[in-house]
């Protein structure tokens, strides 16, 4: 485990898991969508638009868990001043945007034909967008400020302040009174949904978070590579000069 | 091709929307990757590595050559000394 707190160990062991993640990833959204559409039965409510569930669910859990991921990740960058946490920090925003606006867009778009309006401003939704906005604001700041150093810390303080909004989301369905349904999957008395509709589900979503994971070890590698090239043409110009 | 009734649009335009967002998200990440791998390529062309890489390639070389042959000036063997163990002065 402390092998891979060591970027050069951590690029050592990213080189040789991504290319069979991105086989197992490729397989498992392969499986995931041939059941989507070929197996799994009309909902007796909802008819053919659950299949919307079956990218929606998946990508709003993964909006949530790419910010917990960075508020982690902040807390590791700000404690122990680990590069990597940092590089972590960084990489998981852009992703997690992603994976928001993908919950919001495919949410809206099941929202019309199913409660007749794409947006209502309920605790759920809007949280959601929250998330987003909180997502684009990391992504600036890390954009706006030159220095890593500086920027991860910004950064990583704007990301364990925001971290408040991801159980507000969580349960904002049975604090307030919302139009999105409550919990149907992660609830006390188990799930509502059907096995039938309940495994592709179940499919997709591990294809999604390995997706997530694959692009974030790939995005790290990038962004470790950047501060290298940053710190071996600063040696260059340094070099240069002394000279 | 599946029937997906009246709604069929909204489904379709919710998994369009879906691969066109993760089709770009790749795009981005691996060319960012691929740019930066490219990078560093160029720059240990040009003989500009990190100290710590040095250092490593310097170790590795010195284990290689110690592994291949002996040295020409390492010291020939001998039987070891053994020296007296030097003794606590009674008080």
């Amino acid at each position: 485990m402390w092998n891979l707190a060591n970027p050069t160990q951590f690029l050592s062991i990213a080189d040789r898991i991504i290319p069979w993640l991105a086989g197992l990833t490729f397989l498992l959204l392969g499986i995931g969508l041939y059941l989507a559409f070929f197996v799994a039965p009309p909902d007796y409510q909802q008819g053919e638009t659950v299949k919307i569930m079956f990218v929606h669910v998946p990508a709003a859990w993964l909006a949530m868990f790419g910010y917990t991921l960075i508020a982690a990740a902040s807390i590791g960058s700000l404690v122990w001043r680990h590069p990597l946490a940092d590089v972590a920090a960084k990489t998981a925003a852009p992703i997690g945007a992603t994976f928001t606006f993908v919950a919001l867009v495919t949410g809206s778009l099941w929202g019309k034909p199913m409660w007749g309006t794409y947006w209502v401003w309920d605790a759920r939704l809007t949280s959601m967008l929250v998330l987003f906005l909180l997502y684009l604001g990391l992504i600036a700041l890390w954009q706006s400020i030159e220095e890593p150093g500086r920027a991860g810390r910004a950064a990583a303080i704007l990301a364990i302040v925001g971290f408040i909004n991801v159980p507000i989301i969580k349960f904002s369905v049975d604090w307030w009174n919302t139009l999105h349904q409550p919990a149907s999957i992660f609830r006390a008395g188990g799930p509502t949904i059907d096995p039938s509709l309940l495994t592709p589900l179940f499919v997709m979503a591990a294809g999604f978070t390995l997706l997530f994971v694959l692009l974030h070890l790939i995005a790290m590698r990038a962004e470790i590579l950047r501060r290298r090239v940053h710190a071996l043409r600063q040696m260059h110009v340094e070099h240069a000069a002394a000279a | 091709m599946p029937d997906l009734g009246p709604h069929a649009a909204f489904i379709w335009a919710a998994y369009g929307v879906t691969l066109v967002a993760v089709v770009a998200l790749v795009v981005v990440i691996v060319s960012d990757d691929r740019r930066q791998r490219r990078l560093i390529a160029e720059l240990e062309r040009q003989g500009l590595t990190r100290r710590s890489a040095k250092a490593a390639t310097a170790k590795a070389a010195t284990a290689k050559t110690s592994t291949a042959k002996p040295a020409a000036s390492a010291k020939p063997k001998s039987a070891p000394v053994k020296t007296p163990r030097a003794r606590k002065p009674k008080a």
